[in-house]
């Protein structure tokens, strides 16, 4: 029984030790020489002039929002492109198969004008 | 081997975690949020086991629209979020006692 | 795989198709009405309302018609429902247009296509012949009244009770969908018709059953708001702006009688026993806290929400009836007894919170009970309109709410639970307590200040037009009663 969960348990250790090593490595090799401009957090080459915890705006939410939203409903192409060759290929469905996804998307889209009209896509 | 019991005790544990997540967290609604979420997501652990056992395709598709229920649940409480926080000002749970008797 | 692929017949789901499509035209053609009073879209919702009633009445073949691969069905319960539902939504939105227009931050056009698309999440739970499709029902309701009640942003109250709806909401439809999954792996079908067939052929994990059962029953006590599952209907009914009250005291309730009817008795019916044995207790619990609790109150949005949980424990006690012993001989007369006291509560529960709309003006929201104060001396009329939706709430003769409750009662008694009827007319007997303390506050106190009513005259006459059906309905109940038998007799 508890066998089986062998290969886990080895690949837990393999993923923690590749983790761990380099950091242990540098910690011993490496020269050990700290001045306050190395510990200082790095940021693309000038000084940081606050702190990294802060609270986000607003807005960020809003985009957050309408990205959720919009990028699963998309999840449903997915099944249907992969028969989407059947389908074409079907007559009797052929249409119905095709119309269904436009009706589909045409609602999202209804969707996207009003957030768009709204001013929800505008950043001020 | 893993049996089906294995994926319903571990959909059952999330299960547990999220609603004792929603009932013992007094502290931030975000941490709520997740909780519901995770209720979700576990009982969508039950469908694909059950799925997978039974050789059936529904509880499948019942996943896909779960998921995407939860997405769009996820976006309302998320914007109910900023709206309450731009009221109150906070999102502890405690402060939550306008409504009372 | 595609050739056994039938194209399902739109037919049966006209009116849902109907006001989807209107409700993504009202959203767009929201978006340039200029004016603030949105005549436009009050317009154009209450049209696709009607057309959506005319389209369910003309469509209605009275026979059980499934579509959509039997995802859903057309039957003449559904049609019922969906007509009553349609007539609440009309009703609720003329009584809240004084109330919106007077107030800025809810006239919006989104208040309407949330209604809309709210109602269409209502029908497909109606009409739903499969599990998932209950859920996206539910869940599109749901979503829908979850921003109803934050529409108004500025208001602390009510972004509060949003918050406490959504969590409280959500954890719910997590239960009823855990409840799903495991009445899933039980049957191995999501098809509610299905699993019907496979519990009489026996062929099911009874343990994982029963398991799920109480997930689903705990789930639906949720959505019907009956303790112990009540805890967000005082604060909401409290919280929310009163338009959106008086729609989530109405038309939801019919949609989650029909959630009941579609999952214990149209799937789980030969679980009976066990269900009714839950929901007993569930309907004793509302009856005794709701009243009690009604008591306390200076709220009367409070107050009224108090009295929603007592009749929703009321309704059930008609669920509870309809299995005895293995003999099922009573149970379509339970149900519809369940199901007559379901729309006389709907139609009584609208009047009453009419009632405080029409009192309402800008920056006024006469939800105090000290409001009611005197009311028969600023308009005697209206006093003796919310006289009568009291009184037949209380369950006093010879109102439309006495016969729901003698309806209920009858299928209690004939079922052998003596007790619980006794039970049942004692807190009932506890709850008139209330009702009639309004009625004394209105006949008997000064008024606290004398301001004409200032309602518009459609709200005026629809709001007496809504009480005298409570009282008329009391005279003639049997017709209403009639309708609700045969639905469901041809339903089920």
């Amino acid at each position: 029984m508890l066998e089986n969960y062998f290969p886990i348990l080895l690949f837990i250790l393999v993923g923690i030790a590749i983790g761990v090593l380099p950091i242990v490595l540098g910690w011993l090799i490496a020269p050990n020489r700290p001045d306050a401009e190395k510990l200082s957090p790095y940021e693309c080459g000038f000084e940081a002039f606050e702190d990294a915890r802060m609270k986000f705006d607003v807005r960020y939410y809003l985009i957050a929002i309408l990205f959720i939203l919009f990028d699963l409903e998309i999840a449903f192409l997915f099944p249907w492109a992969t028969i989407f060759k059947e389908i074409v290929n079907t007559e009797a469905v052929k249409w119905f198969g095709f119309a269904e996804m436009m009706v589909f998307i045409a609602i999202l889209v209804v969707g996207y004008i009003y957030a768009w009209v709204k001013g929800a896509l505008e950043w001020e | 081997m893993l049996t089906l019991s294995h994926f319903l005790v571990l959909g059952a544990i999330l299960f547990a975690i999220s609603v004792l997540g929603i009932f013992l967290n007094r502290k931030n609604l975000i941490v709520l949020l997740m909780a519901i979420e995770l209720m979700l997501l576990a009982v969508n652990m039950n469908f694909i086991a059950f799925s997978h056992y039974m050789q059936d395709l529904a509880g499948q598709l019942a996943v896909f629209f779960i998921l995407v229920v939860a997405a769009a649940e996820s976006a309302i409480g998320l914007a109910i979020l900023v709206v309450l926080f731009r009221n109150l000002r906070t999102i502890h749970v405690d402060d939550l006692d306008s409504l009372k008797g | 795989m595609l050739t056994n692929f039938v194209i399902p017949d739109l037919l049966p789901a006209a009116p849902e198709l109907f006001i989807l499509a209107m409700a993504c035209v009202i959203l767009i053609v929201d978006l340039f009405v200029k004016s603030k009073a949105r005549t436009l879209t009050f317009a154009l919702t209450q049209l696709t309302l009607v057309g959506c009633a005319a389209i369910t009445y003309m469509t209605s073949t009275g026979e059980i018609t499934y579509t959509f691969s039997n995802m859903f069905v057309d039957d003449l319960m559904a049609d019922l429902l969906k007509l009553f539902l349609d007539l609440t939504v009309i009703v609720v939105l003329f009584y809240a247009r004084g109330y919106i227009a007077e107030r800025v931050s809810m006239a919006k056009g989104e208040f309407y296509v949330l209604v809309l698309l709210a109602t269409l999440g209502m029908m497909v739970m109606i009409s739903a012949n499969h599990l998932l499709t209950l859920y996206l029902g539910l869940e599109m309701m749901s979503l829908s009244v979850y921003a109803m009640v934050a529409l108004n942003r500025d208001s602390t109250q009510a972004t509060e009770a949003a918050m406490k709806y959504f969590v409280l909401g959500a954890l719910a439809s997590g239960l009823l969908l855990y409840g799903i999954s495991m009445v899933y792996g039980a049957t191995g079908t999501l098809e509610i018709t299905q699993v019907a067939q496979a519990l009489a052929q026996g062929a099911v994990n009874k343990t994982i059953l029963v398991f799920g059962l109480v997930f689903l029953v705990a789930g639906i006590a949720f959505k019907l708001g009956v303790v112990p599952f009540h805890m967000w209907i005082p604060d909401v009914y409290h919280g929310a702006p009163t338009p959106v009250t008086l729609f989530i005291a109405s038309a939801p309730k019919l949609a989650a009688f029909a959630m009941v009817i579609r999952l214990l008795v149209n799937g789980l019916f030969f679980l009976a026993p066990d269900w009714q044995q839950m929901l007993m207790i569930l309907a004793v619990l509302s009856m005794a806290i709701g009243n009690l609790a009604a008591i306390a109150q200076t709220n009367i949005k409070r107050m009224l929400a108090y009295s929603a949980i007592s009749h929703m424990g009321f309704m059930l006690l008609g669920m509870v009836s309809g299995v005895v012993g293995g003999d099922a001989r009573f149970a379509l007369n339970a149900y519809s007894s369940s199901m007559f006291y379901m729309v006389a509560y709907v139609i009584t529960s609208v009047a009453g919170f009419g009632m405080i709309l029409l009192l309402a003006r800008a920056g006024f929201e006469a939800d105090s009970l000290d409001d009611f104060k005197g009311l028969n001396k600023r308009s005697p009329w209206f006093a003796s309109m919310m006289m009568v939706v009291m009184l037949s709430m209380a369950g006093i003769p010879f109102f439309v709410g006495f016969f729901a409750k003698f309806a209920v009662l009858q299928a209690v008694v004939a079922a052998g639970y003596m007790w619980l009827a006794i039970a049942a007319v004692l807190f009932s007997l506890i709850g008139a307590f209330y009702y009639l303390r309004v009625v004394k506050l209105m006949y008997f106190d000064a008024p606290l200040d004398e301001t004409p009513i200032a309602a518009g005259f459609d709200t005026k006459l629809l709001l007496s037009a809504n009480g005298l059906a409570v009282a008329l309905l009391g005279l003639f109940p049997q017709t209403l009663m009639y309708l609700c038998a045969v639905a469901l007799v041809r339903s089920l």
